[in-house]
């Protein structure tokens, strides 16, 4: 039983490394966010209903985490934060260059809508999935989705998206 | 959701076009549609690129070997080391509290026969505990809430039970967190609660042989408990207040429990 439980772990790393690299934009901190979630899985594996969506109940702790992790930062105070995401801000300026890159224009979107256009987008989670994932009712991930992807393209249209981050 | 649609086209058959999760049938109307409205296959044609771009973004990362770290195995064994440390830091809390649970069992026949045999043992393991540890201003706990997550692991491990916190807040009581205890037979998890007085309550489980009982209310000087038995584990609040205070805790606690394995249907039965 215990490998069974490592390969259906295992199966599901490639795809929580992304989500989670797509999340901090740092390799580093993503694979801790990454570590984080499968300790914290295999902690409570006898607590995820058996029949259950193993994929759907990884990315709702993942993000839960992330979540966290992130009010806990905002709680310490700016310091730490700024030193911690520092390696990726060099790749995002260089691609920005290039042309308007897509990830970095998500970064400016709210969590929620970040995370929609993720799991849906690039996780292929099916809406009733990912609404589990976000704790929000199914019937509304549509018109949040819509919103999300409006957002996105004024980033990507406008040019450049800090100027319309709204600083409240 | 979107297989059965029909009618009008709406945005959210847009989001799923976005998507590629239109059955074909919805998916040749909606291209019908765009062709007829230029302007918002623009913007669909726009959203489906970016998504395209973020998925082409990404997948480096996601083609990335796993690294050693995040083997299963590896985390396996991390975990089994901070275990292996912690249990032996237990052993001699075992120790000392072997005396308290012969007292507490020969304290079960003395009881009132009234009462059933095993609701008493809970009950007066649980004053026993709660007695002994509430009165503690340095160790009250042996794991402390901010590692709420271990803690419950751990226990739940021991316990042989899945074991949550309920949540007290709404009586003003927050967890500060919980220690292993030895029992009759096996183990035994006491949970803390303190509220912002100080005043303390505990949640006690342990493994119980026995057949379900109704809520029974003990009183040991200042100290209230309700007990009960369910599916082979006693359970028992304790706190240092009145009796009608102390049931809606109870009550709350027994839901919490039973949420927590799966039946949410049945409701308490009336108490003693």
């Amino acid at each position: 039983m215990a490998d069974d439980q490592a390969l259906l772990l295992e199966e599901q790393i490639p795809a929580l490394r992304r989500y989670a690299f797509a999340l901090v934009r740092d390799h580093d901190a993503a694979d801790d966010l990454v570590q984080d979630c499968l300790e914290r899985a295999l902690s409570r594996w006898y607590l995820r209903r058996p029949e259950g969506d193993l994929r759907a109940w990884l990315f709702t702790i993942l993000r839960n985490l992330y979540i966290n992790a992130y009010r806990a930062r905002k709680r310490r105070g700016v310091g730490t934060a700024i030193g911690d995401t520092h390696p990726s801000v060099a790749p995002e300026q260089e691609a920005g260059l290039q042309a308007r890159d897509v990830l970095s224009a998500i970064d400016q979107l709210p969590e929620e809508q970040k995370s929609l256009l993720l799991l849906i987008g690039v996780e292929n989670l099916s809406y009733e999935q990912a609404a589990r994932v976000l704790a929000i009712p199914v019937g509304t991930v549509m018109s949040r989705l819509s919103r999300a992807r409006q957002r996105l393209r004024t980033f990507m249209e406008d040019g450049c998206a800090p100027l319309l981050r709204r600083v409240k | 959701m979107t297989d059965q649609r029909n009618g009008p086209i709406g945005e959210d058959d847009l989001q799923a076009f976005i998507d590629d999760r239109l059955p074909e049938a919805r998916r040749a109307q909606v291209e019908t549609y765009l062709s007829e409205h230029p302007e918002i296959r623009g913007r669909v044609l726009l959203d489906h690129s970016y998504r395209d771009s973020l998925h082409t973004k990404l997948a480096g990362k996601f083609a990335e070997p796993i690294p050693p770290r995040l083997r299963i195995a590896n985390i396996r064994s991390a975990r089994r080391q901070s275990l292996y440390r912690r249990i032996q830091t237990i052993a001699a809390i075992l120790a000392i509290f072997a005396a308290g649970v012969g007292s507490g069992w020969m304290a079960a026949y003395v009881l009132p026969p009234t009462a059933p045999l095993n609701t008493a043992t809970v009950a007066d393991n649980a004053t026993t505990a709660f007695r002994t540890f509430v009165v503690e201003v340095a160790h009250p706990v042996e794991v402390a809430a901010a590692q709420e997550e271990h803690l419950l692991r751990w226990l739940s491990k021991r316990l042989g039970r899945p074991l949550i916190a309920p949540n007290l807040s709404k009586f003003g009581y927050q967890l500060i967190g919980g220690r292993l205890l030895s029992a009759n037979e096996g183990a035994a998890a006491q949970l803390m609660y303190e509220d912002s007085s100080g005043q303390r309550l505990t949640i006690y489980v342990q493994a119980e042989q026995g057949s379900e009982t109704a809520f029974r209310y003990w009183q040991a000087g200042d100290a209230s408990t309700f007990a009960w038995i369910d599916r082979g584990f006693g359970f028992a609040v304790t706190a240092r207040a009145p009796r009608e205070q102390l049931l809606p805790i109870a009550e709350t606690v027994y839901h919490a429990l039973l949420n927590d394995s799966g039946d949410a249907q049945r409701s308490p039965k009336g108490q003693s």
